[in-house]
């Protein structure tokens, strides 16, 4: 049996060690790949840029800690940038698994890089709100009816009643809003919100999505989507948009970039052995005459 | 060792044991799937009992029973009309004893009824008559073009989402044989939707390599932990 009929049964264990290494080495050396962004990333971010300050952005946090990779460095990214802008930042999530990314979300972004900002006032944690699509519809023609209360933040900032804090003194339903932010993974998500409050309510609704819905998606752009975060490498992108225009967001703003180096290197080692898999093949071939 | 770095070391070896799968099946990677498993369906029992069966049922039909664990009902009024999902409830638990699992039917059509009902018609408007339109006046001519490259691309951009959808939908009318100019565009379908599927694949490849990149990223945090 020649080499090339030898690599066409090699163990697969052998691949997985390759893979792993091949992730490992440029993971340890920390150095963000460029990510240049692309049209439908960077029409997110201008979109969300245009907002004026003050503007009312809803994100909803719609993922598990399974997807925390992909989805956490775009809910960071829209975040900063929401933050950076002034804009008003509402953060709510339709998955059980939601609100203890929220509170990471507030502890490591919001209270580490924006001490200024004050909890009712520049940001809200609205929590989960059980129902999938029906919640979402339930929010267009109710909202404070659905959201009675906030989460709150420990003792400092207890679950207050909506009507008391001022961020929800002009808020009655999703059209209220200037713009939706979904980061999603699955099913309920950012579809859901295209569907049941982006089109109906006409409210311009963006957002990211794990790789694997992302191709789901990209129909609605751009006419229902305004931009759209297609896992690790929108994420990256939307980062690299955000350092170019908010230096001082380089090194903890880079997650996804410096993430796109080693899923580069894994990416170059399976397009290997699939060219080298599809020459051991036709080797083979030739030599049984099959 | 605070309750962080506990977590930090049962989530690593957690890890570890899945990764053993990929040696071969053994006892620690199947007790670790179990673990999550269960794990699973108990988070989110609990999370549905406390987010919407007191807060959105119990404190509705006794709300001074309940006014200690929700805010909202304290000083409400009972709502009796929320007796109906009640027993709603209640008989769609009627699948697990087999003599009268018949009656939870009732149950179910009321559920496939609603969702069908809500869903309708957005998935008709967002996901039909939105895209039919867009996709049909899809510009063949972009007038902010300065090259005339970028205008030979856009032209050709906009044929390619227009045939491509045309050629796909023709692959799947089967009440035409697939003969003739009608048969070539069918081929051109089947194309456009196998380049479709490899993109998706490849998107998939991506998203599994970057949860990898996650649990790597962790075990490499968890290792610097032990040794500082």
């Amino acid at each position: 049996m020649s080499v090339l009929e030898r690599l066409g049964s090699l163990d697969r264990r052998w691949i997985f060690l390759l893979i792993a290494v091949a992730v490992t080495i440029p993971l340890l050396l920390e150095r963000p790949a460029p990510t240049p962004p692309s049209p439908i990333v960077q029409n997110l971010y201008d979109a969300i840029d245009a907002l004026p300050p003050g503007s009312k952005l809803l994100m909803s946090l719609d993922f598990g800690p399974s997807t925390v990779p992909e989805n956490d460095p775009m809910a960071r990214g829209v975040t900063r940038h929401a933050l950076s802008k002034d804009l008003k930042l509402y953060l709510m999530t339709i998955w059980a698994t939601g609100p203890p990314l929220i509170a990471s979300l507030m502890e490591e972004v919001v209270d580490a890089e924006f001490p200024d900002k004050v909890y009712g006032v520049d940001y809200l944690n609205l929590g989960y709100k059980v129902g999938n699509q029906g919640a979402i519809q339930a929010l267009t023609s109710d909202f404070k009816g659905q959201y009675t209360a906030d989460v709150g933040r420990g003792q400092m900032h207890p679950s207050r009643p909506i009507d008391q804090i001022p961020m929800m003194d002009d808020v009655r339903a999703i059209r209220d809003f200037d713009f939706i932010v979904g980061i999603g993974s699955g099913f309920p998500g950012l579809k859901e919100w295209v569907q049941f409050a982006g089109d109906p309510e006409d409210v311009p609704v963006g957002g990211g999505v794990t790789a694997v819905e992302a191709p789901l998606l990209y129909p609605y752009y751009p006419q229902q989507l305004a931009g759209l975060m297609g896992g690790l490498l929108g994420a990256a992108e939307y980062e690299a948009a955000l350092t170019a225009d908010f230096p001082r967001f380089e090194g903890p703003g880079q997650q996804a970039q410096i993430r796109m180096f080693p899923q580069t290197v894994a990416h170059l080692v399976i397009v290997a052995f699939v060219v080298l898999g599809n020459i051991s093949y036709f080797a083979t071939k030739r030599r049984t005459g099959r | 060792m605070n309750a962080e770095s506990v977590a930090t070391w049962v989530g690593a070896l957690l890890t570890l044991m899945i990764f053993s799968f990929l040696y071969r099946d053994n006892a620690f990677y199947k007790f670790a799937e179990h673990l999550f498993v269960g794990v699973s369906a108990a988070y989110w029992m609990v999370q549905g009992f406390w987010q919407q069966i007191i807060p959105n049922l119990m404190a509705k039909l006794f709300p001074r029973q309940f006014e200690s664990v929700v805010e909202a009902a304290r000083g409400a009024a009972p709502e009796y009309i929320y007796a109906i999902p009640l027993l709603l409830g209640l008989i769609l638990l009627c699948r697990l004893i087999p003599s009268i699992a018949w009656i939870s039917r009732w149950s179910m059509a009321f559920i496939i009824g609603y969702t069908a009902g809500t869903n309708l018609p957005r998935y008709l408007v967002s996901d039909f008559m939105i895209q039919v339109e867009k996709t049909l006046s899809t510009p063949l001519w972009n007038p902010q073009a300065t090259h005339w490259l970028d205008s030979v691309m856009f032209f050709v951009s906009g044929l390619v989402i227009v045939g491509g959808v045309v050629c796909g939908l023709i692959y799947f009318f089967f009440s035409k044989e697939h003969t003739g100019a009608f048969g070539r565009a069918s081929r051109a379908g089947i194309w456009v939707l196998m380049v479709a599927f490899g993109a998706s694949f490849g998107y998939t490849v991506m998203a599994r390599i970057s949860l990898l990149i996650g649990r790597i990223s962790f075990l490499r945090d968890w290792i610097e932990s032990v040794f500082t």
